[in-house]
């Protein structure tokens, strides 16, 4: 579904990816894991063309879209969730649902909007209940079940979804991965970017680990969690037994 | 038979570049950062891990031979800490400088997940009961075997070198199914069922898998014939993966590489280049998935040919032709690999100086024998027939110590072995099918 050759990006003279090749099959969820700062983001940004890219290549469903505009993306039917929620506060939960769908045709729109609205409640019971209030009342866990919904509202072939567990309750993260494990079974295919590697990689078929703007593993996600490596720098295992 | 790996080993080939380019990528720059020796020769070269963009770029990179491992013996070709390495298996090398094989965890799951793959297009499924005929000390294709076949579910003697008695009871009384060893050792059990006054026809054995030592469609005919099984070739190195880099399927038209895990290159051994897909060559490979020990275009020394197109038994992996020649003269004798410089220089070492010999190798029913051949020297001519025997012992002894195999060795009359050959002190003599 998704294809990344040779990526690299440039923040002014700073290179922020150099040379990231990834893939993403239709139906897979595949977790980018990575330190702070090694380019995860950048990453997402770039394949949605909201960071240029310096060189490289980016094939979504067999078309080239290197550096396409990102509502054209959309429209293909790839939706990105972006970092820290970014619902618009003053608007009611229903309405940044139904501005989820706003690059969707009119027609289809009317004629499905019920339907998808209700798909949303079922998936995020909560998001029925407080449809009336502002965004900005929600909780970060509620906010980030309707970033989640607002892009699904686009009935997105795939996912971006940028560190949805950030600064959330232990709880609530796992209520989101559950249903982010479930996109599979729908049918939406997930690149999923996250620091909280144990809980991506729980949930994820495939993994890349990236350190630096380069990506030193590629790797069943269960392989990668018994990686010595990754459980080191990333599942903060086996510091009680590093004494060097 | 079996395909164990449905999406990989029958990924579209367009597919499987892209993973290809994916953890080429990821395995340059784990080795830059990680191997010192790497970073030395991509620094040298000028290179840097980001100048590998597509598959082709491969070839800018400089080749790894087996001095270099040598050379990083025992820690220094690992790109991962020690206490990372789960299993290490050294091997003998020439002039008393080793090499040496490391091991995550993920390094032996894939391993196993290779050897799955092997056994599974030999036929093996998880009713069989597999007895495994190598050795699991010096060299590590029984390791293999032993975990790819617990990988798929199957029964697994690890048989080793025991006692021919005892072998052919356990055969029958497990109803064996599955052999694998070289193809000496197929030919010894075949010897031993005949001499129990069995017939193979009636014995459970269906498949057998063969290899360490090259062998001709002749022998795995007769093979095929007096075991009444279906024979299938395979080819690793304990370097890459033994077994693992490529296996034969049902067509037996060339051995399907794991090009998930390997990119293989075959070249001119002379120049270095890339000959055409279908010449001759000496096979070059990159270890896309290793973790402890990352080799980048590592020379084989041995001559294959490749082959991408698609094969009937519906993998999309290319093939290489069966291996049958090397491009240096070693040699494989019951599994194991040597050099003539380890013989020699296990000879100078007894002799003070390097006698005149040579290596003859039999297919001797029950297993390869290796019989070195000495000139006695004129001044050794002098002493008694207890200090000859003494010297034979002590060379028999070495070389099984050091290289894991016992030899057979035989005083020549002086002058009588140099004039046979004309590359110096040592010829080699393979006298097997």
């Amino acid at each position: 579904m998704l294809r990344v050759r040779s990526l690299t990006t440039h923040y002014g003279g700073i290179q922020a990816l150099k040379g990231v090749s990834l893939h993403v099959d239709t139906g897979e969820i595949v977790a980018l894991v990575g330190a702070n700062g090694a380019g995860k983001t950048t990453i997402l940004n770039t394949i949605c063309g909201m960071v240029p890219a310096s060189s490289g290549e980016v094939l979504f469903d067999g078309k080239p879209v290197t550096n396409a505009a990102p509502d054209r993306l959309v429209r293909m039917g790839l939706s990105q969730v972006p970092e820290g929620r970014q619902v618009f506060a003053p608007m009611t939960v229903l309405d940044n649902l139904k501005l989820g769908a706003y690059a969707r045709p009119r027609a289809e729109k009317k004629r499905e909007m019920k339907s998808d609205l209700e798909f949303i409640y079922e998936t995020f019971p909560i998001l029925k209940e407080r449809s009336k209030q502002h965004a900005g009342t929600l909780s970060g866990g509620e906010q980030q079940m309707l970033a989640i919904g607002r892009a699904l509202m686009s009935k997105p072939k795939m996912l971006l979804l940028d560190e949805p567990s950030v600064g959330l309750a232990p709880l609530v993260v796992k209520e989101i991965f559950r249903v982010i494990s479930r996109f599979r079974d729908l049918g939406t295919t997930v690149l999923l970017v996250e620091q909280n590697a144990r809980a991506s990689l729980g949930i994820a078929d495939r993994g890349y680990v990236l350190e630096t703007g380069k990506i030193l593993l590629e790797d069943a996600a269960s392989e990668l969690l018994i990686n010595k490596e990754v459980q080191r720098a990333y599942l903060g295992k086996g510091y009680r037994h590093v004494w060097e | 038979m079996g395909i164990w790996n449905q999406r990989y080993e029958t990924m579209p080939r367009e597919e499987l570049q892209q993973v290809q380019l994916e953890r080429l990528q990821a395995i340059v720059n784990r080795a830059y950062e990680n191997v010192a020796f790497y970073k030395r020769v991509f620094d040298q070269a000028g290179i840097s891990p980001e100048d590998i963009r597509s598959l082709d770029d491969l070839a800018r990179l400089p080749f790894t031979t087996r001095e270099n491992l040598r050379d990083g013996y025992p820690y220094d070709a690992f790109a991962v800490p020690l206490r990372d390495v789960v299993r290490i298996h050294p091997s003998a090398g020439t002039t008393g400088a080793p090499t040496v094989c490391g091991y995550t965890v993920n390094d032996i799951h894939n391993w196993s997940e290779l050897a799955a793959r092997v056994l599974s297009a030999g036929g093996v499924g998880k009713e069989d009961v597999v007895q495994v005929f190598f050795g699991y000390g010096m060299f590590s294709a029984g390791f293999g075997f032993q975990q790819g076949a617990e990988r798929i579910g199957a029964s697994v003697i690890p048989a080793s070198a025991d006692d021919p008695e005892s072998r052919i009871t356990v055969m029958r009384d497990f109803k064996i199914t599955a052999l694998v060893g070289t193809p000496a050792y197929a030919l010894s059990v075949a010897d031993q069922i005949e001499e129990a006054g069995l017939d193979a026809g009636t014995l459970p054995l269906r498949v057998g898998l063969f290899g360490g030592e090259p062998w001709s469609e002749k022998l795995r005919e007769r093979i095929e014939e007096r075991l009444k099984i279906r024979a299938v070739d395979y080819y690793g190195l304990s370097e890459m993966s033994s077994p693992g880099v490529s296996w034969e399927c049902d067509h037996k038209c060339g051995l399907h590489i794991a090009e998930d895990y390997f990119i293989a290159e075959v070249i001119d051994p002379k120049t270095g280049q890339a000959v055409d897909e279908g010449a001759q060559g000496e096979l070059v490979l990159t270890s896309l998935m290793k973790e402890a020990l990352p080799l980048l275009r590592y020379r084989t020394g041995d001559l294959t040919s490749l082959d991408s197109a698609q094969c009937l038994c519906g993998r999309t992996l290319a093939r290489m032709s069966r291996v049958n020649s090397r491009t240096d003269d070693m040699f494989i004798v019951q599994g194991i690999s040597i050099f003539p410089a380890q013989i020699e220089a296990i000879l100078t070492e007894m002799d003070g100086s390097t006698p005149q010999y040579r290596l003859v190798i039999e297919r001797h029913g029950a297993s390869d024998e290796l019989e070195i051949q000495i000139e006695v020297s004129e001044r050794v001519f002098t002493d008694t027939a207890t200090k000859l025997d003494q010297m034979k012992d002590r060379v028999v002894n070495r070389v099984r110590s050091s290289l894991g195999i016992l030899p057979r060795v035989k005083w020549v009359e002086p002058r009588t072995l140099e004039n046979l050959t004309g590359k110096g002190r040592r010829s080699i003599i393979d006298n097997r099918e």
